[in-house]
């Protein structure tokens, strides 16, 4: 749910990044908040264990410009992975604007992708919205490993839809701000129409 | 169930202000926040300036959203009000009208009595500033958007404003 304040002419957005447990949905933000600008960025949260895993979620303030006289933030979230964190995703969910589903490419893990899709779907109806509306990209993470599955395997069995997607390999940043822009414009896209 | 979109005009935002500014004053309190559920940070009133209220108002509803979730497994709707005790620094944090969260930072020169009384009043204001701003969009939304459309700057977006934002 966008928050749009007139009186500091100002436009909120929330996006979260969901996916499997270790596909990169962290490390996405981390490159995010690595290249930007320190000025447009805010300060990163990661709510991890020791381990470094997610616990409850990573937080990224992002404000990109204005538009339309009015400054335009998105505030990134991601959602722990691991299966038995499910209560803690359906929470990161409420309020959401945009969807980015970062899967992981490794055949081996392509379960973990189904199951982690199937959640995303079961969990946004909980909250009262449906996939299939809302601004949602897909982006195939770690291209680069040796035993990532084919790209046409990957899109048939997690973007029947045809959503725009992305090759991306995290770590070294390709891909991950033409997944973010493409998650943006959808939802800058969807407030259009909300507002027509 | 999903949310419809909040929008504020400066008139509520004024009105959300002198609550809060008289908030912070009747309770001594070092600062005040009010946060949406979903973790937008809406105003705040107090002397903390400079502080990171963009994480403050993340965090704050992180923390309502995970409660709330443990309020639901032992049998209860919310636990709307917490109050977390530090060294120096104290926060009381009451959910409002099931929708907006006000925040309360107090130190020594406040004690948690004063906090709670001036909170409940406050809390009442705030949450019928809040039921006319939903019902305020609901009756845009009644009339198909079109008195709120006339005047969005958004429904006009090209998408040229949306390439211009991402030459960073």
């Amino acid at each position: 749910m966008s928050f749009i304040n007139y009186s500091s002419r100002e436009i909120n957005c929330k996006i979260v990044y969901y996916g499997p447990g270790l596909c990169g949905k962290t490390t996405n933000l981390q490159y995010i908040y690595s290249k930007t600008n320190p000025e447009l960025k805010g300060k990163m949260i990661s709510l991890a264990t020791e381990a470094e895993r997610t616990l409850f979620f990573d937080f990224l303030p992002l404000a990109l410009g204005q538009i339309r006289g009015f400054r335009t933030r998105f505030h990134l979230y991601t959602v722990p992975g691991q299966v038995f964190y499910d209560a803690s995703r359906k929470l990161i969910l409420k309020g959401v604007d945009g969807v980015v589903f970062v899967a992981d490419s490794q055949v081996e893990r392509m379960e973990a992708n189904l199951e982690s899709l199937d959640n995303l779907r079961v969990n946004l109806t909980d909250q009262g919205y449906d996939l299939d509306r809302i601004p949602y990209v897909v982006q195939y993470n770690k291209r680069d490993l040796p035993n990532a599955a084919p790209l046409d395997e990957l899109r048939r069995l997690l973007n029947p839809r045809g959503v725009p997607d992305f090759e991306a390999c995290a770590g070294v940043g390709t891909g991950v701000f033409e997944t973010l822009k493409a998650v943006a414009r959808g939802v800058l896209k969807d407030l259009k129409q909300m507002n027509r | 169930m999903k949310q419809m979109q909040l929008v504020m005009y400066d008139e509520d935002f004024r009105k959300v202000l002198v609550v809060i500014q008289q908030l912070a004053r009747d309770a001594n309190a070092k600062g005040v926040f009010v946060v949406d559920r979903n973790g937008q940070l809406i105003g705040e009133a107090g002397e903390m300036r400079g502080i990171d209220t963009t994480s403050l108002a993340s965090l704050t509803a992180g923390c309502i959203a995970a409660t709330g979730g443990l309020a639901k497994i032992v049998g209860e709707d919310e636990f709307p009000v917490h109050f977390h005790q530090g060294q120096r620094d104290n926060l009381h944090i009451t959910l409002v009208g099931g929708q907006i969260i006000l925040v309360v930072v107090f130190d020594e020169r406040s004690s948690l009595g004063l906090v709670r009384l001036r909170v409940k009043k406050a809390g009442a204001l705030l949450a019928r500033v809040f039921e006319d701003i939903r019902k305020k969009a609901e009756r845009a939304d009644a009339r198909g958007g079109a008195g709120a459309a006339a005047q969005s700057p958004f429904s006009e977006i090209t998408d040229e404003d949306i390439d211009n934002l991402f030459s960073m």
